[in-house]
This record gives C-alpha cells, sequence and structure tokens, in this order.
C-alpha cells in the first residue's frame, strides 16, 4: 500500500502517522509539502494533525486552499481514500467532503488525554477490522474538537451509517462524561457517503508503535492496509 | 510594506545624554562613567541603550557570576558546558542531549500568556540554535496563596500561554511541578526546561565567525515589542508595575515552528558558519556574542533589518525583544543557498552586515553612524559585584514529640495532605499540555490516567530508532532553600538525581534556573552564595555536572523576596525504555519496601505546614554519599528486574509516596509496619529514600542487606484499598486529589 501524508505549514503530528502507517503496513509513506501541486501515486491520502498555519484563521481553513489540496480533493473525490486526522478533520470540513463544523471545545480549553471510542461502522475500509461496537482507547489532543452538525444532518449521518467513531466510556457507554469536547451525538470520526474517506478528531496514530501509549490504534491501520493492499 | 518606506529617515529626537537617563536605563553611577570611559566621550543614545541592557543583571550575570564560577561543569559526558545557548552532553552513539532552562518570571507576572509563552519559545530557540531538534519541554511553576486575588488568573494565564505554544510548535511538555507559596504573591515564577537531541557533528555555536563573512537576519520582522524587557527584568516590581506591559513580547508559535525546521534544515547543509539565537536584548546581545566570541566586529546596515512597523529608529531595533528571530553568520557564497531553504518556509532572509577585523560594533542606518562600541570592553569590563552577603540564619530547631499523632489519626491527615495545593493532582494544568505529539512519550505526568497511560518519577522520552530513552525532571524544594539555603541547595539536585534514577536511569547532568530577591541585599546574597555551595557540593559527590543555566534576581515585590527557588532541571539516559519502571503499584500481591534510614526529620515539612500551620525548622539534611549509594542501589535493582515500582520520598513523607503508588495504580495495600512515632516515621521528609515494590522480597532484602543498604517492608499490595489500621478506599483517596484544583480554578 502507498500512503501520501501531506505536511502543511504547522502540521506537526506528520512523524507520528508516518511511524503509524509504516509499523503496521512496512512500507514508508511518502510526505508531500504542501506548495507541489502534483501527488505521488498513491492509494491512501493522510491529512496529519498539527496546527497548520498556526490555526490562526479558523482551524484548518488557510490549509484547505493549500496549493497542494486542489489535487487531494480531486483524487479524493474519484475514490482515493483518504484519512485525515484532528487538525486534517478540521481541513476535511473546511473542504466539504465532509459535512459538519469543529467548535472550540466546550471547556474553551486544549485538552490532551486519553478517550474511549466505540467503532460504529465496521462494515469500511477504515474499520472493517473492529468488530461493531468494539471500543478501544486513544488519545485526543485538541482545542477545538467539538464536533457540530444541524438536527437534519444528524439524522442523515445516521441512516448513511456515516458515523464512524462515538465517544464512550470504558464500557462502551456513549454518556456525557464520556464526550471530552462537548460533540454533538458524542461524535469523533465521521465518513463520507460512500466511506472513501474519514475524519476524526482523536489519534490514533498515537496508539500504535509497541512503545506508544498502548496499541488500540491498530486496527485501524490494519482496516486500511487489509483493504488497499 | 516596502522597504524603500521604510528607509527615509523620520524625524529622530533622542533625549539628552545625561547620568539620570543612564540610571532610568538601569545603570549606576559609576557604571555610566565606565561607559564614557570606555568609549573616551559621552555614548549615543543608541549606545547608552547597548551598554544598560549588555550591563543588566539579566545579561551580564554581575552579582552573580562570581559565585557560579564555584559550580562543577565538567564530567565525562560533558560535550559543552555553560556559555554557549545551551548545555551539551554525550548521551551515546553519537548522540547528544541539548538542554537548558531559563526563567520568564517579570514578564508572566506583568502578562501572563504571552509573558510564559514566550518563555517557552525562547528556551526552544536556545536549544534549535545548537542544532538539536527540541523533543521534550518541562515547566516549573510557583504561584502566590491560592486565596491570593491574582493567582487565579495568573495560573489560568501562564498555563493557557505555555499549551498555546508547546502544543502548536509540536512539542511534547512532558513534565514539570507547580507550588503555590504567599511568597510568590507579588511575583510568579515561570522556568521552562526544552531537551533536545543533536548529533555530536552537528551542534552549531555562537563562536567560530571569522572576518569578512556576510551576517543574515533570519526569522520574524522585528516590532518594537519587548524594547528593555531584560532591563525590566533586572529590577524589583513595585505595585503598578501594569505599565511595563509594553516590554513583555508577543509570541508566534506558528513562525517559531517554521523556523525550527527552517534552521535544522539549513543546519544539513554546510553553510552556517555560527548562529544566535535573539533573544534577551534581542539583536544588541546576539551581535554582541558572535562578535565577542569569535574575537572579530560587526557592522550591520539596520536598514536591511526586517520592520513591521514604521519610522524604528536604531535604539528601538537593536533593543527589541521581538520573538522568533536569529542572526548567523553563513559562509560567504552560500547566501542564497540559505535563502532559498529560508524563503521555503516562508521566513524574512536578510544579508544585515558584515564581520570586520577591528572588533568594534558599528551600526549604520539612514545613512549615519549610530553606534561605535569596542566589543572586548563592552563584554570584558561588564561590571562584575562581590556583593556582600551574611551568613544565613541558623534554622530553629522543632521538637517532634509536639507533634506525634495516633495510628488513628494518620489516614486523615493523609487525606488533607493529598489534597493540599502543593499535593493536589495537576490534571487540571497538564491536560492542557499536549504531552504525546510526536510519538515517543513514555511516562508523562500525573499520577492516575495520565495522558502516557504510564508515569514515573521523571518523564521518559524515547529517542527515534533507538531502544535508549532520556529522563527529565525539575526539582526544587523552595522551603527547604529557605529555612537552610546550604542543604536546601543540595536537596535540590539530590532530588533531580533521585528522580531519574528512580525510573532506572542513569542521571548524567543538569541545568539549573536560580530564582532569588535582590542581591543588593546582605541576606539575599547570603542565600544565593550558600545555596550554590550547597548545589556545588552535592553536583561533585553525585557526579552530576552543571551544564547550563539561568539567573532570575531582584525576584520581590514591594521589598518582599520570594523563597528562594534555584530549580534544578535533570537529565539522564536508560539504555533501553522497556527496563523503566513507574510509580504505579503493578500487581496486586508485591511486596513494599522502603529503601533509606527513616529518622522522622518533621522540620519544613509539608505536615507540619498544612496539618500544623507552622513552617519552621531546619531542612532535612543530605547525606550525597548515601544517596549515591541507595541510588545506585535502587539502579541495579531495576535493570535487574527486581523492581516492579519506585517512587522517591520527598514532599509529604512515606505515607504520601505510598498512597500516589496506590492512586497512579488503582491498586490497594495493607501496611502492617508499626512505627514507634506514627507522624515522624510516615510523614517525615528524611532523603535518600525510595519506595519499591518486589515480586521477590527475600532476594531484594538479601541484596539490600549485602550492599548495606537500610531496607524496612511496609506491607503488600492488596485490593482497592489503604490499609494502616483503618482502611481508605483507593478510589476514594484519587478524587480527593483529583478536586482541589479544578474547583479553586472554577470557583
Amino acid at each position: 500500500m502507498k500512503s501520501a501524508i501531506i505536511v502543511f505549514p504547522g502540521t506537526n503530528r506528520e512523524k507520528d502517522m508516518q511511524m503509524a502507517l509504516e509499523y503496521v503496513s512496512g512500507q514508508t509513506p511518502s510526505l508531500v509539502w504542501h506548495k507541489d501541486t502534483s501527488l505521488p501515486d498513491c492509494d491512501l491520502m493522510v491529512l496529519p494533525g498539527g496546527f497548520s498555519y498556526g490555526d490562526y484563521l479558523r482551524c484548518g481553513a488557510m490549509a484547505a486552499h493549500s496549493p497542494i489540496m486542489k489535487e487531494v480533493i480531486e483524487r479524493a473525490k474519484k475514490g482515493t481514500r483518504l484519512l485525515a486526522v484532528c487538525n486534517g478533520f478540521q481541513m476535511l470540513v473546511e473542504t466539504g467532503l465532509v459535512p459538519g463544523a469543529l467548535l472550540h471545545n466546550q471547556s474553551l480549553k486544549f485538552i490532551c488525554k486519553q478517550v474511549h471510542l466505540r467503532a460504529e461502522n465496521t462494515q469500511t475500509d477504515f474499520t472493517r477490522r473492529f468488530a461493531k461496537g468494539q471500543v478501544l482507547q486513544v488519545p485526543i489532543a485538541h482545542g477545538e474538537g467539538n464536533y457540530f452538525v444541524n438536527d437534519d444532518m444528524l439524522k442523515s449521518l445516521q441512516d448513511n451509517n456515516q458515523i464512524a467513531f462515538r465517544y464512550c466510556d470504558e464500557n462502551g457507554q456513549t454518556t456525557t462524561d464520556s464526550n471530552p469536547n462537548g460533540s454533538i451525538y458524542n461524535i469523533a470520526g465521521v465518513f463520507n457517503d460512500s466511506k472513501t474517506i474519514m475524519g476524526m478528531m482523536p489519534h490514533p496514530e498515537d496508539s500504535v508503535v509497541t512503545h506508544a501509549n498502548g496499541h488500540q490504534g491498530i486496527p485501524l491501520f490494519q482496516s486500511i492496509v487489509e483493504a488497499l493492499a | 510594506m516596502s522597504q524603500a518606506a521604510l528607509k527615509q529617515k523620520p524625524s529622530i529626537q533622542e533625549p539628552a545624554i545625561t547620568l539620570e537617563l543612564a540610571k532610568s536605563f538601569g545603570l549606576s553611577e559609576s557604571e555610566f562613567a565606565l561607559v564614557k570611559d570606555i568609549l573616551g566621550r559621552m555614548p549615543t543614545y543608541t549606545e547608552l541603550g547597548i551598554f544598560s541592557v549588555m550591563w543588566s543583571e539579566h545579561c551580564s550575570y554581575k552579582s552573580s557570576r562570581l559565585h557560579l564560577k564555584k559550580l562543577p561543569t565538567e564530567g565525562k559526558c560533558v560535550i559543552q558546558g555553560p556559555g554557549e545557548n545551551a548545555g551539551v552532553i554525550d548521551i551515546g552513539d553519537g548522540q547528544a542531549a541539548v538542554f537548558k532552562m531559563e526563567s520568564h518570571n517579570h514578564p508572566s507576572y506583568i502578562e501572563p500568556y504571552q509573558g510564559a509563552a514566550t518563555g517557552v519559545g525562547g528556551i526552544m530557540r536556545d536549544v534549535f540554535t545548537m542544532g538539536a531538534r527540541p523533543i521534550a519541554n518541562l515547566n516549573a511553576l510557583r504561584f502566590g496563596d491560592p486565596s491570593h486575588p491574582r493567582t487565579r488568573a495568573l495560573v489560568k494565564g501562564v498555563v493557557a500561554g505555555i499549551s498555546g505554544y508547546g502544543n502548536c510548535v509540536g512539542v511534547p511538555t512532558v513534565g514539570g511541578e507547580t507550588n503555590f507559596h504567599k511568597s510568590y504573591n507579588g511575583n510568579n515564577l515561570v522556568n521552562a526546561m526544552t531537551v533536545g537531541l543533536a548529533d555530536q557533528d552537528k551542534i552549531y555555536y555562537a563562536r567560530g565567525a571569522g572576518v569578512g563573512q556576510p551576517i543574515v537576519y533570519v526569522g520574524s520582522k522585528t516590532g518594537r515589542d519587548g524594547i528593555h524587557g531584560a532591563t525590566m527584568a533586572s529590577a524589583e516590581f513595585g505595585d503598578g508595575n501594569e505599565e511595563n506591559r509594553p516590554t513583555v513580547q508577543v509570541g508566534d508559535p506558528f513562525t517559531e515552528k517554521l523556523l525550527i525546521e527552517a534552521c535544522l534544515e539549513l543546519m544539513q547543509s554546510d553553510a552556517i558558519i555560527s548562529i544566535q539565537d535573539m533573544g534577551a536584548a534581542g539583536l544588541t546581545s546576539s551581535a554582541v556574542e558572535i562578535a565577542s566570541k569569535g574575537e572579530i566586529g560587526v557592522v550591520l546596515d539596520l536598514d536591511h533589518v526586517p520592520q513591521r512597523e514604521l519610522n524604528m529608529v536604531p535604539y528601538e531595533i537593536m533593543l527589541s525583544e521581538s520573538q522568533e528571530r536569529m542572526l548567523m553568520i553563513l559562509k560567504p557564497g552560500s547566501e542564497n543557498k540559505a535563502r532559498a531553504i529560508i524563503e521555503k518556509w516562508d521566513l524574512d532572509f536578510a544579508v544585515i552586515g558584515h564581520t570586520t577585523d577591528d572588533q568594534h560594533l558599528r551600526l549604520n542606518m539612514y545613512g549615519e553612524c549610530w553606534c561605535d562600541i569596542p566589543v572586548p570592553p563592552l563584554v570584558d569590563q561588564a561590571p562584575l559585584y562581590d556583593r556582600p552577603s551574611v551568613p544565613p540564619k541558623a534554622p530553629q530547631q522543632i521538637d517532634n514529640k509536639a507533634f506525634d499523632v495516633s495510628d488513628k489519626g494518620l489516614l486523615g491527615d493523609l487525606k488533607k495532605l493529598i489534597a493540599c495545593p502543593d499535593l493536589a493532582s495537576k490534571r487540571w494544568i497538564w491536560e492542557q499540555y499536549d504531552s504525546l505529539v510526536m510519538g515517543e512519550t513514555i511516562f508523562s505526568p500525573g499520577v492516575a490516567n495520565t495522558q502516557a497511560l504510564k508515569s514515573g518519577d521523571a518523564a521518559l522520552v524515547k529517542i527515534p530508532n533507538k531502544d535508549k530513552a532520556l529522563a527529565m525532571s525539575s526539582d526544587v524544594t523552595p522551603r527547604y532553600v529557605e529555612a537552610n539555603p546550604f542543604e536546601g541547595g543540595k536537596q535540590a539536585v539530590a532530588e533531580s538525581y533521585r528522580n531519574i534514577t528512580a525510573t532506572g536511569a542513569t542521571p548524567l547532568a543538569v541545568t539549573n534556573n536560580l530564582n532569588f530577591g535582590n542581591p543588593e541585599k546582605p541576606e539575599i546574597m547570603g542565600q544565593i552564595v550558600a545555596a550554590l555551595d550547597g548545589m556545588g557540593e552535592a553536583c561533585r559527590a553525585l557526579d552530576y555536572p552543571i551544564v547550563s543555566g539561568n539567573v532570575s534576581l531582584y525576584n520581590e515585590t514591594s521589598g518582599r523576596a520570594i523563597q528562594p527557588t534555584p530549580t534544578i532541571g535533570g537529565v539522564g539516559v536508560i539504555a533501553n525504555y522497556k527496563q523503566a519502571v513507574g510509580l504505579a503499584f503493578t500487581k496486586e500481591g508485591h511486596s513494599i519496601f522502603v529503601i533509606g534510614e527513616t529518622k522522622g526529620h518533621l522540620g519544613q515539612s509539608l505536615f507540619l505546614r498544612e496539618i500544623h500551620g507552622i513552617e519552621k525548622g531546619d531542612a532535612p539534611h543530605v547525606d550525597l554519599a548515601t544517596e549515591k549509594l541507595n541510588g545506585d542501589f535502587i539502579r541495579t535493582q531495576i535493570l535487574n528486574g527486581e523492581i516492579s515500582a519506585c517512587h522517591d520520598v520527598s514532599d509529604g513523607g512515606l505515607l504520601v509516596a505510598v498512597a500516589e503508588m496506590a492512586m497512579a495504580g488503582k491498586i490497594g495495600c495493607v501496611i502492617d509496619y508499626k512505627a514507634d512515632h506514627a507522624a515522624s516515621f510516615w510523614f517525615g521528609e528524611d532523603q535518600a529514600r525510595y519506595v519499591v515494590t518486589t515480586p521477590s522480597p527475600d532476594q531484594f532484602i538479601q541484596a539490600a542487606k549485602s550492599s548495606g543498604i537500610p531496607c524496612e517492608k511496609l506491607g503488600i499490595t492488596h485490593g482497592y484499598d489503604l490499609t494502616l489500621g483503618e482502611s481508605l478506599k483507593i478510589s476514594d483517596l484519587t478524587k480527593i486529589n483529583e478536586d482541589w484544583l479544578p474547583l479553586y480554578m472554577n470557583s
């Protein structure tokens, strides 16, 4: 599986992502600078975490207009798989490839902690190695991860099985207390309608390699490798 | 804004040069006379500004330099000791750890968010200037009494500033400490430490520039922020210091991140001869530093300095402390290659001058010369004071017997202790720091449900593509230093040594950040001298040299000094991170031991302060030979796989240490040790002690015996309660420990 991680000025979790993908797939992803206008051939594109352009404007808003993004959007529309994590997810919603917006955390503070997620739709290229309802523990690290959509859109996400992960407690209960940032319906990650694009706030890439903080992010990357091999 | 528009000479009205003006710049009468003597004439306004910042306490260390010389700065791991931007030590495999701690106390009190943020930015620049990629940040924070009206806002602002800057740059904040004490009411402390990783053959220094080489400015544009910041940091606070707000710089972590990547990329080529970040005293100190260390002269054409404000004058450009700027000397002919890399990262790049052979600092702008200072006397004749000092008063002794407690009262007191501001969980703080970015964090802060899932006495960060990891910690117990500066200085070093050791790592070297009051007061100077003596003695005995540091004096408001706070930032290495142990109980049925002798020292203990409201007595004394012996024993046992958890005994004493291990592991314990004097045994703060758990107690006792190490069995890990006569649920203890700070911040 060939993968390409897009690097923006201010991106800072590209190495974490590279390490995780390499660990699971055995192949080193290429890092693509945002000013490039052509992407290498790849099966998976990744928008990684960080603070692109300092997040001085709305998070992800500037990066969504970087030169490389035109190509990323075009390929994604044609079906090349796209994984967008944290700041990448913020860019993704800015492009409109998935619905919704990411608001300030309810606490108005940056939060870095371990959270539990429940895999909701496990029939996708990103989640097929999870059992439905499986609970995984991964960290979050963000200030603006409070996912919001209106009621109609929420219903449509539910009807189309577009919800990837929801915040829950360790027993899989999607309680208010287990929701770290105020996201609507405890949503931590979503798909586009054809499930070829996934955006999520938590960092599965920081829960993969042996020395990292738990290994429960591994099935996510195994799913991708299995699907795209 | 075009550069051409800036070059139009504005009408410049500079004040007349008088003694009064010099004094308002922080120069004394004799220092002003020396300036005139060096120049053989009256200084210009720009020159006066340059002398005053270079000779400020902050830049010249004029009160502390004599005494700093007594510290041991050499050792077998030391590649670069004090004198460069940061210290450099050998960590094997041709790699080096580059680290330093620096204060941003005064700015953080005036403007907490920006003051703390730029403190983090400044210390990271010191590290990557040397060619090292920052891999970890730590911070040591001291705030005033929680009941003081400003404390809550200061905590909030400082933490948000550190979080806002460090998270954005993408360097994990992995450790630190936070204390509260009324002596910091008008003067909080923000000490930030960065640890970086470099290849030993790719270290960059300020020294080494030659004649006829281009001087290049890289980074953000220069504005009017932070002018005279170094002078402000070298004075006591009075009331109404808010008017100093314009002397606080504004941070831009996004530019810092670009600057790190751009500099490290440029450093992969051979274009840079010498490099210096523009920190305190900005362009002035970086230019003087490069000139002085290279024994060369410098000519700067200030018209070419990228400026973000109109009509700036040489005085402002030279004294601005705008952030995220670097000064480099390039190999002639490599300018275009360097420019391409810097501009790829959307940063300003400008050739602003060249080096000469006459050892003068010359500044041109608007077609005129504004400054012509011979560099050697500016540096070498900087004032050096042997300030009068009086030896610290002998501490009052206390009578332990007056404070004993029944077995029944023990657990009640424990509950109070773990809820007190100094021991309460700092989760509210560290959850705002990204401790996981870069993906190499093994031990992160806190005791329960930590970000990395594990925690130890020191933070532990793995080296990419290697099994080895760096352990790091920041330590000092200001109340000990105040009671007994010599012993307190020793203790800060010893505790650092112990915290690194408790993970299984070998302590290698330290950086220090000396925060004291006004050195012109003999009793404060006495504290400084004695604390440094103690520190030096401990560093020598533990083979734990000081490789970098920072001095912050005049930490006083309206004549009230802070508790002396010489913070120690320690770094150690462990060959295989898998051998490291955390502080959490790992399994039921393990035996719990205390290593080291417990005499029951209650003087200056948290028990006295929090339970009895008394801040009295001598600091616990550190026997350095014992410290080393016990440390070596613990480390060997950890590396032999005999120890399943290890925690040093410090603030709060033995029972607090045991409770923290239980909370971290969510596993209880049954303690069956019967102490003769319960309070002093369980809450005394004797040094050189560790609590450990082991699955093989007989073997462990044998090992301790044959090494001559005092070792007492306390009990066994078991269930979900802490049982010592009576029982307490671990989950209840955790709740008490976790509740205080969020309740305080939200009230």
